[in-house]
């Protein structure tokens, strides 16, 4: 497809396309971005660009210790999960995709499965296990239902990047006598840097957005995650919705994954799309 | 000979030995709870616990069986998925053909069409909510500015404006993540065969059905399953923008709903199982078409 063998009218229509494109991917983070800093006297008008600036929504937002509580919370969650589950699930993929051993076949067969595997299936299974261990309402109770969908996903993606490797690297160290637990430690592990900083970051973000699990498992306000107290967020009057502060609270919990997700654009696009494409 | 043998020895140790963590894991959070789940559906039982289990045979799946709120749920979470899934496809490919192709700002276009799909569903749930306010919403402002409508509608009061707009976020959301498989299934087809292709006289379009479209189903059926199961167990955003609204529930709400409110441990593993059961039709349904599609 290249445009120098296009017509000058075909060319417009597809800027006129890519510009629609960017228009309807840009517009609601826009929109949201503007309405957060606007005077809430202001927040009417669809001027599509403010007349006066204002952090008084972000001040409201950072005010509510709900708020401030609930971003300590879902960094503490979602930071042990990614590690919980890059720790056992990469080692896992490690044995999946490098070493023989029998069931390997069935054993990536159930991961892939699971990827897929819908939360809301076993949402009273995994109410019941918290109630009984003592960790319903806890941080602790969160990582370890936030595992159903951080690990199989963890290992399958894991296991492609073990398996993209080339052999000739075990080889040689295996030939100097080297046990498979050192060649993966001091070989394997640091070529597979990039999968596991793209894996880590797509698990974060899919621990740091979880909704369900976070709404059904946590009662009182010391223990909920951004994404529960984003949603029932009242402002102080308590009548009308605060949608300012409530603009700005979204944008403290979205921008930062924003700004990641673009200086770590390729690597998750590839993260994204090894387990769908290949399998 | 004897090394290597004990090399084997050693790695097949090892393997169990690095595998067993993570299986544990999962079985105690998969396995153990979806026993559970099986086991509670056929149970009168109270989340809370606060009257002991009966045995109620398939009285809760009559139950859930004959509730019109059930069927009604069901109705909206089929008509959310096939809708959303085909615009989400369509769209989709077209953004992954722009993507594909040589133009000045693709760049830009790459890294914009990822910003939907990291902003977290609950905000972006609530930035569309807000954007389709009754009164200060911009949705309405500009179309009645513009003369489009006459007077500002309460988009999010009844089903049929609702669930229009609720399914324009699951697309605005969830296009980037169909757009990005399409495209690294659009960069596995090798260039040459389009040169091929045009040396043989076939236009664009007759490129797009006869090459592209074949080379690239793979990929999009790969990418068509992960959606669909995705969309037919959709809870995030109805919750956030329309609560359990009469006439806007999924079942997973309803689900949700039987276990959280009405703390009905077994009506709830019922809905569960149900779910389970119409995910898996489904999944069925994808790898029967897909064998006899490439047989």
């Amino acid at each position: 497809m290249k445009e120098e063998s296009q017509s000058p009218v075909l060319r417009a229509l597809f800027y006129l396309l890519v510009l629609a494109v960017l228009v309807f991917n840009l517009f609601p983070f826009f929109w949201a971005v503007l309405s957060s800093f606007r005077p809430s006297n202001d927040l009417f008008s669809t001027n599509l660009i403010p007349t006066s600036f204002t952090l008084v929504h972000f001040e409201h937002a950072f005010a509510d210790p709900r708020f401030t509580g609930s971003l300590i919370n879902s960094l503490i969650v979602a930071g042990v999960t990614v590690l919980i589950a890059l720790a056992f699930g990469s080692i896992c993929a490690y044995a999946l995709g490098r070493l023989p051993f029998r069931f390997k076949a069935p054993v990536l067969y159930l991961v892939l499965v699971m990827t897929m595997f819908p939360q809301i299936s076993v949402l009273s299974g995994l109410f019941v296990l918290l109630k009984n261990t003592g960790l319903f309402n806890s941080r602790q109770g969160l990582v370890l239902t936030y595992m159903i969908f951080t690990m199989p996903f963890t290992i399958w993606v894991m296991t492609q990047y073990f398996r993209s490797l080339p052999r000739e690297l075990e080889e040689a160290a295996y030939v100097d006598g080297a046990s498979p637990l050192t060649v993966f430690w001091k070989i394997l592990l640091p070529l597979t840097t990039p999968g596991l900083i793209s894996t880590g970051l797509l698990a974060f973000i899919a621990a740091w957005n979880e909704f369900l699990f976070a709404l059904t498992y946590t009662v009182t306000d010391d223990m909920k995650t951004v994404p529960v107290v984003i949603n029932s967020f009242s402002g102080t009057s308590g009548f009308e919705t605060p949608w300012g502060p409530i603009m700005a609270a979204s944008m403290v919990v979205t921008v930062p994954l924003v700004i990641l997700v673009m200086i770590f654009q390729y690597r998750i696009v590839a993260g994204l799309t090894a387990g769908a494409v290949k399998g | 000979m004897a090394k290597e043998i004990d090399l084997q020895m050693r790695q097949r140790r090892l393997a169990w030995f690095l595998v067993t963590p993570a299986v544990v894991i999962v079985i105690m959070i998969i396995g153990f709870p979806l026993i559970q789940v099986v086991v509670d559906s056929f149970l009168h039982k109270k989340a809370d616990g606060s009257v002991p289990p009966t045995f109620a045979g398939l009285g809760n799946y009559q139950f859930i069986l004959t509730d019109p709120d059930f069927w009604q749920a069901l109705g909206v979470t089929l008509i959310f998925t096939v809708t959303s899934v085909i615009l989400e496809s369509v769209l989709g490919l077209v953004v992954a053909l722009i993507a594909n192709s040589d133009f000045k700002g693709r760049g830009v276009l790459r890294v914009a069409i990822l910003i939907p799909w990291a902003i977290p569903t609950v905000v972006s749930s609530k930035i569309w909510q807000w954007m389709f306010n009754d009164i200060y919403g911009v949705a309405n402002i500009v179309l009645a500015n513009l003369h489009i409508i006459p007077n500002k509608i309460a988009w999010l009061a009844t089903p049929a404006t609702a669930l229009p707009v609720i399914i324009a976020v699951d697309v605005w959301k969830t296009t980037p993540f169909m757009s990005l498989l399409l495209l690294a299934g659009l960069q596995l087809i090798p260039g040459d065969l389009y040169e091929a292709a045009s040396i043989d006289g076939a236009n664009k379009v007759k490129q797009f059905f006869s090459l592209t479209l074949p080379l690239l189903l793979p990929t999009l059926l790969v990418a068509l399953i992960f959606r669909t199961l995705d969309a037919l167990r959709v809870f995030d955003i109805f919750y956030v923008m329309v609560g359990n609204q009469p006439g806007l529930e999924t079942v997973a709400t309803y689900a949700q709903q039987q276990l959280v409110a009405y703390l009905d441990a077994g009506i709830g593993s019922a809905t569960s199982m149900v779910i389970l059961i119409i995910i898996m039709i489904f999944v069925i349904v994808y790898t029967r078409f897909s064998k006899t599609s490439f047989e």
